[in-house]
């Protein structure tokens, strides 16, 4: 029995004998990528029982179980954690660790060290982030986007959430900046930029956005915090400040995040659409050269928030027409996956049941964010449930929904085991019928005028927030279930191979499964285009002890 | 485990070799990775020049009466002391790069030397512009004082941004220290430099983004444009 990275692994410092501190220490890309997963999923819990206790005072009119403050607090917890712990690093933090540098055929990272060092920035800033929890007037009730200048005289306690979020930027820049690195120098050879997997170039893209976007909401968050602590007057109009600065300066980091958000998750699809229709993709170039045009138009979209803010007709014109302009590369990616499907040879496994579901969840999402990107409309459904679908529709349906395509994908890889596949099917209806009836009635309650962020509502609404209530109970259920099965299946499951799904990118061509600890046994040469299909096989073919092609 | 690097070669379809880049001993790689660093200092203080942009066309006046009480001796003074550091540090990286490793700690020692003096040039400034009871949270900058608008946001963003410098400057001196360290336990040497490299680099962007502060704050009120304001 070979050893794998379970067994062995580098650290960061010194050699530990103890199987815990090799853990805390290392410096094992794959091992960082399972950390992240772990500490990520645990604040994703966490954020969904938040939602939950809303959900559950929301059930009828008037107060049930929280007053409105705790409401208040409630989302803010909720929002947070769900964006700054858990959506950001996301993607790139667990897959982007684990699996890029297997595609690219690189034994780690550019900067390993670092990739370890950002790790526990990351776990810093989330424990900072909780200490709010416990502060003198309770958690920080602004919401999670602090606009100015309520988050400059609210009494509660914001200072501790700020700086999270600076430590997070932080982690996320360096993050981004390992990848880069990693992109351009660690590539094997021959793998010239267009024959990397579609996953890679997701990454990449990303990793632009989290390194030339975060610093500005970073710096804007020191501006907040030396506002509030040392009067510089910049955000309160009390004080000659413009509280619409710091909706610019905030969105023109928090828009961009979202396709930092979406990026990755639509590599991933990019991954498992061929390999399940055991076709070459369609496109392959404008997938990838999408992927880089969505990070640069998003980039200069952000003002489509701020249609209600202030701002003068114009720019409120060319913002609109930007933000119309930013769905055309992600419509030609849809195009190409369904052409990728066309003809091909499709095999309904869990993952690839994920992502047709998630063409469904997230082309709702999307078309409904077409919609409010119209000024006019927008200034109807702005701050109101229907935008609360919207974006739910897009992070969850869209970005979670492929995280967990992406986890069922790469968890044979990972962890050399197979899950059940017929009760993960399971969990996927569950998670997939919760999902659309939680929030498919804000859509019509949002249009109705149910506005956002309110703990109670008029009794018109009553059927709405019922409907969602029982959507969640399933969702939620749907959700545990999901990671129960996945559980079993790393306990108990059947070893799985290398290649299990007969894929035909790197990752699947290791020696040994799971796969050792400096990953390939030789570096490959690349001479070939990452999804080779002929008549539903796999072209390229290896000898995984020498890495020499023998198709 | 160690992690030494052990070189590896690729071969392709027609038998022809291809060296492999590892993580180890990237100069490159890490060349590259500072400068993408370098980008993020670039797009935190070009935020906080859009701010500075967006409330000077609110408030030119204001804007250019507190520029003019701003001390240009003191601030001449460092912007030619950071000058000079940024070419000891450069003189500094070009000696180690010919193999004159004494040389170049010699140079490391100036700039940090230099750094020093600028700090304490800096410390002179502000408290000057304490006594005159302009400063964070005292005197004319609290929201009570009728200081008009404009000039509480210039100050306030004065010391903000100089603030914020002077912690990078901090920062450098740190790492310049660490830089000596580690050039006497001989992990950085004329073969193997890029410590060096990437703090010389740090350094030019610390002096860079100075050149930029200094005439936005200090320079803008210079001349007789509001009817002559003659302080410092």
């Amino acid at each position: 029995m070979s050893k794998s990275y379970f067994d062995e692994t580098h650290c960061a410092i010194g050699h530990p004998k103890s199987t815990f501190m090799q853990w805390m220490l290392t410096i094992d890309h794959k091992r960082i990528g399972l950390m992240y997963a772990a500490v990520m999923f645990t604040f994703f819990f966490v954020a969904v029982a938040t939602a939950f206790l809303m959900r559950l005072e929301l059930f009828a009119p008037g107060q049930q179980f929280i007053d409105g403050d705790t409401f208040n607090q409630a989302f803010t917890l909720h929002g947070v954690i769900m964006i700054f712990l858990f959506i950001v690093p996301g993607i790139p933090a667990v897959f982007g660790n684990i699996v890029m540098p297997l595609m690219i055929g690189a034994k780690d990272v550019s900067f390993p060290r670092l990739n370890w060092f950002t790790f526990w920035l990351y776990v810093l800033g989330s424990i900072i982030a909780l200490t709010s929890l416990w502060g003198d007037n309770g958690f920080a009730d602004t919401g999670w986007t602090f606009y100015a200048p309520y988050s400059l005289t609210t009494s509660t306690t914001v200072l501790p959430v700020l700086i999270a979020a600076f430590i997070l930027g932080m982690a996320s820049i360096l993050t981004g900046l390992n990848f880069l690195v990693t992109i351009h120098r660690l590539r094997a050879p021959g793998m010239t930029f267009f024959k990397m997997p579609l996953f890679v170039w997701g990454i990449y893209a990303t990793a632009w956005i989290q390194l030339l976007a975060t610093p500005v909401v970073g710096i804007t968050l020191v501006l907040a915090i030396m506002e509030k602590y040392f009067g510089i007057g910049i955000f309160d109009p009390a004080k000659g400040g413009d509280p619409v600065l710091f909706e610019h300066l905030f969105w023109i980091y928090s828009h961009p995040a979202v396709y930092l958000m979406i990026l990755p998750a639509f590599g991933v699809m990019s991954e498992i659409i061929p390999t399940f229709s055991r076709k070459e993709i369609f496109g392959y170039r404008t997938i990838a050269l999408s992927s880089a045009s969505i990070a640069g138009i998003g980039y200069l979209v952000w003002g489509h928030h701020l249609y209600t803010s202030g701002m003068a007709d114009l720019a409120k014109t060319v913002f609109s027409f930007l933000t119309f302009f930013v769905a055309i590369p992600t419509g030609i990616k849809f195009y190409d996956w369904i052409a990728t499907m066309y003809g091909g040879k499709i095999v309904l496994s869990t993952p690839m049941l994920w992502a047709l579901g998630t063409i469904i969840t997230f082309a709702i999402g999307g078309l409904t964010g077409v919609t409010i990107a119209m000024i006019g409309v927008d200034i109807h459904l702005q701050d109101t449930y229907y935008t609360i679908a919207h974006f739910h529709y897009a992070m969850l349906g869209g970005v979670v929904f492929l995280l967990f395509a992406g986890m069922h994908y790469w968890f044979p890889l990972v962890t050399g085991k197979m899950y059940n596949e017929k009760h993960a099917k399971i969990a996927f209806a569950l998670n997939f019928i919760g999902f659309n009836m939680l929030w498919f009635p804000m859509f019509i309650a949002g249009y109705k005028g149910m506005p956002r962020r309110y703990f109670d509502y008029l009794p018109e609404f009553q059927i709405y927030h019922q409907v969602s209530f029982f959507g969640a109970v399933v969702f939620i259920s749907g959700l545990i279930f999901m990671f129960y099965v996945l559980y079993r299946g790393w306990k108990y499951g059947e070893p799985s191979g290398p290649n299990p799904w007969n894929a035909t990118t790197l990752e699947w061509h290791m020696p040994s499964s799971p796969p050792p600890l400096e990953n390939h046994s030789k570096v490959p040469y690349v001479d070939f285009e990452p999804y080779e299909y002929k008549h539903g096989q796999p072209v390229v073919k290896f000898d995984y002890a020498t890495m020499k092609r023998i198709d | 485990m160690a992690h030494e690097y052990i070189p590896e070669i690729a071969i392709d379809s027609k038998g022809n070799e291809h060296k492999v880049q590892g993580w180890q001993d990237d100069f490159y790689g890490g060349k590259l990775g500072f400068w993408l660093f370098m980008f993020t200092e670039v797009m935190m203080f070009g935020a906080m020049f859009l701010a500075l942009t967006y409330y000077k066309t609110l408030h030119p006046d204001d804007f250019l009466l507190a520029s003019s009480h701003l001390n240009r001796l003191l601030g001449g003074t460092n912007t030619v002391i950071l000058l000079v550091s940024a070419l000891t540090m450069g003189l500094g990286l070009l000696k180690m790069r010919a193999g004159d490793v004494k040389g170049a700690k010699l140079m490391i020692y100036a700039t940090m030397i230099l750094a020093l003096m600028f700090l304490a040039i800096k410390g002179v400034e502000w408290r000057e512009e304490y006594e005159h009871g302009i400063f964070l949270n005292h005197g004319k900058l609290l929201p009570e004082s009728d200081f008009p608008f404009g000039e509480k946001i210039f100050y306030g963003l004065y010391f903000t941004m100089t603030g914020l410098h002077g912690f990078h400057i901090i920062i450098g001196i740190g790492l310049m220290l660490w830089l000596l360290k580690r050039i006497n336990a001989q992990k950085v040497t004329p073969e193997h430099h890029i410590l060096h490299w990437n703090i010389a680099l740090y350094w030019d962007i610390v002096h860079l983004i100075w050149v930029f502060v200094f005439p936005y704050f200090y320079m803008i009120g210079a001349g007789d444009v509001i009817g002559g304001a003659h302080h410092g």
